[in-house]
């Protein structure tokens, strides 16, 4: 459980982080999304204790990170930037942080072996390439047996083989009651794993929500339909939560809330000759680009105005 | 209605029984101490130490021998050596190689990045400095200490049969050996400091030769009587006076010199320990 209250952070004049409130649940993946530079990092760091918040606060499991005698346990991150030394081997960096907690060696090895890092443990980690080195920092992450677990762009630098790798442990992790909170600036890639959506830009909260709901919001998925009777068919398919726009006169139709299938059969069903059937997928990564842009107008955050019948 | 309630899970943490880990300073002393020796530098740098402590005096003792074995004019220098003063050619050399690693060990953190991954552990922060300084400063003082006690051997018996022949019951010898030990680890933690400090070993080690090399050179720039004010109360000069065999008017007693460095050593730590805590890694 994180939760952040007004948290602020400022820079001389410039402000990274504005007054954001959030809270991040066990058991699911919740992604954090933004534009590069909307200040995830800087909210990462503030809520390991890297950065002191210029105004408000921070807590992971009720404290603030640095209050726990066991941070490690408390939290496992992977920070955006570098954070190994590159003259020492994956085994002896997961070492020296073991021994700050009393972790035993064999906790070592398991992590090592869960990150697939068996072969190249005892290079030294300057060699590694970016998805070894990315592997590595999950490791460290891993190796306290947190509560919560946080990555910021984990998949940056992976090869598809590792973006699976990610999106299993990602989801597995929250299976077992974790708090996971992933940061990415692709909503794609968010929208494969994260149940739970805190979006920010330049710093504000734009929406804390669900995946399903920023979709919803957006406009849904619609399903473009020119046929040979339009009139007829509108009121063939008409029904409750189904939307249906369209030009009057014109063979071409709008409809949310039937699939392209369906459609298809009613037409068919009623012998009405069907010119093009063409199915659009809000795809998430619109939504956002709208949700960021009207941000910047608005700083509005997105409640479920309507509900879906 | 929205389906928010389907997938949000319980809030259970997890039940499975999960070790108790507890950060202590006995522990963050070990991973220090883990830390310092996993990397290749460390080594180099421990052996160019060396070296340059056994050798350089070596290297005094074997151009003394000849000069005192030819009748050719004795240099300056060489007029009243002794085996210790004969040995400490190297500390020169030997402060440099464990300035350097001194500032390594703590600005080197900064420069890889590692600095994160160690105060993601040890968020308190404090631990970690007086864990670097204490390693740093045990490692200096002992690799200090014994090569001095090696470098006086093999200089003594290159010298033998000559007056700069001593034994190490003679007066003052075990101070002196141990003195230049406890120089070389208190200035090493000076270094580790100031690594701490600056953040980048570039700058550690100027500051740190400033410290030691230039800031001596140009007080002989001053007016001499400010010299015999400030001058023996220099971390070098006060150093010297630590493990000089004999007494200079010019410098502090051992035991002066000793609380005057270890003053200016309290000092540097403080400002690293400060700037740890006050500033964002």
């Amino acid at each position: 459980m994180i939760e952040a209250r007004q948290l602020t952070k400022r820079y001389g004049e410039k402000t990274a982080v504005d007054g954001l409130d959030f809270t991040v649940r066990p058991g699911a993946v919740t992604g954090f999304l933004g534009p590069n530079g909307a200040g995830k990092s800087t909210t990462m760091r503030m809520i390991v204790g890297l950065d002191a918040p210029t105004s408000g606060t921070v807590t992971v499991g009720g404290r603030r990170y640095a209050e726990h005698t066991s941070p490690l346990q408390e939290v496992g991150a992977l920070l955006e930037a570098k954070s190994i030394h590159p003259g020492r081997t994956a085994f002896d960096h997961l070492m020296a942080l073991a021994y700050t907690h009393g972790i035993p060696k064999r906790r070592v090895h398991d992590v090592i072996e869960q990150t697939g890092l068996q072969s190249v443990a005892r290079k030294r980690s300057g060699a590694f390439s970016l998805g070894m080195g990315q592997r590595l920092g999950i490791a460290a992450a891993l190796l306290g047996d947190p509560a919560t677990v946080m990555l910021d762009e984990p998949v940056n630098g992976l090869d598809p083989e590792g973006v699976l790798w990610i999106r299993n442990l990602l989801t597995q992790l929250a299976a077992e009651g974790r708090t996971v909170f992933v940061s990415s600036h692709l909503m794609s890639e968010m929208a494969l794993v994260a149940e739970h959506l805190i979006i920010v830009g330049r710093g504000r909260l734009l929406a804390d929500t669900t995946v399903e709901t920023l979709v919803r919001d957006a406009g849904g998925d619609t399903v473009t339909v020119a046929s040979a009777d339009s009139a007829r068919l509108r009121d063939l398919l008409n029904g409750p939560g189904i939307l249906i726009t369209g030009q009057p006169g014109s063979e071409h139709l709008s409809v949310t809330g039937l699939s392209g299938r369906q459609i298809g059969t009613v037409a068919a069903e009623h012998g009405i000759a069907l010119y093009e059937l063409t199915q659009h997928r809000v795809s998430l990564e619109e939504a956002f680009m709208s949700l960021t842009r009207e941000s910047v107008e608005y700083h509005a955050s997105i409640q479920p105005a309507r509900s879906a019948a | 209605m929205t389906t928010i309630s389907d997938t949000r899970p319980s809030a259970a943490v997890p039940t499975v029984p999960r070790p108790a880990y507890k950060v202590t300073h006995r522990r963050v002393l070990r991973s220090e101490w883990a830390k310092f020796w996993s990397v290749r530098s460390t080594w180099i740098t421990v052996a160019l130490a060396l070296i340059a402590l056994i050798g350089f005096g070596t290297i005094a003792a074997l151009r003394y021998k000849s000069m005192i074995g030819s009748d050719r004019h004795i240099d300056r220098d060489f007029l009243d050596a002794t085996s210790v003063s004969l040995t400490q050619f190297g500390v020169n050399f030997g402060q440099l190689a464990l300035g350097v690693l001194g500032v390594l060990f703590a600005a080197g953190e900064y420069t890889t990045g590692s600095i994160r991954s160690t105060l993601t552990a040890v968020p308190k922060r404090l631990p970690v400095l007086w864990s670097k300084v204490a390693v740093y400063g045990v490692v200096a003082f002992v690799i200090g200490t014994v090569g001095a006690f090696a470098g006086f051997l093999l200089t003594n018996t290159i010298v033998s049969g000559t007056a700069a022949h001593l034994s190490l019951t003679d007066n003052g010898v075990l101070r002196s050996l141990f003195g230049a030990g406890l120089y070389l680890g208190l200035v090493g933690v000076i270094a580790a400091a100031l690594g701490a400090i600056l953040r980048s070993v570039a700058g550690g080690i100027s500051a740190f030769i400033a410290v030691i090399m230039l800031i001596p050179g140009l007080l002989s720039l001053l007016p001499t009587s400010w010299q015999s004010h400030v001058g023996p109360y220099l971390p070098s000069n006060a150093g010297d006076a630590i493990y000089t065999l004999h007494q200079q008017s010019d410098l502090l007693t051992p035991g002066r010199g000793a609380l005057v460095l270890l003053g200016w050593t309290v000092l540097a730590v403080a400002g690293a320990a400060w700037r740890l805590v006050s500033r964002d890694a």
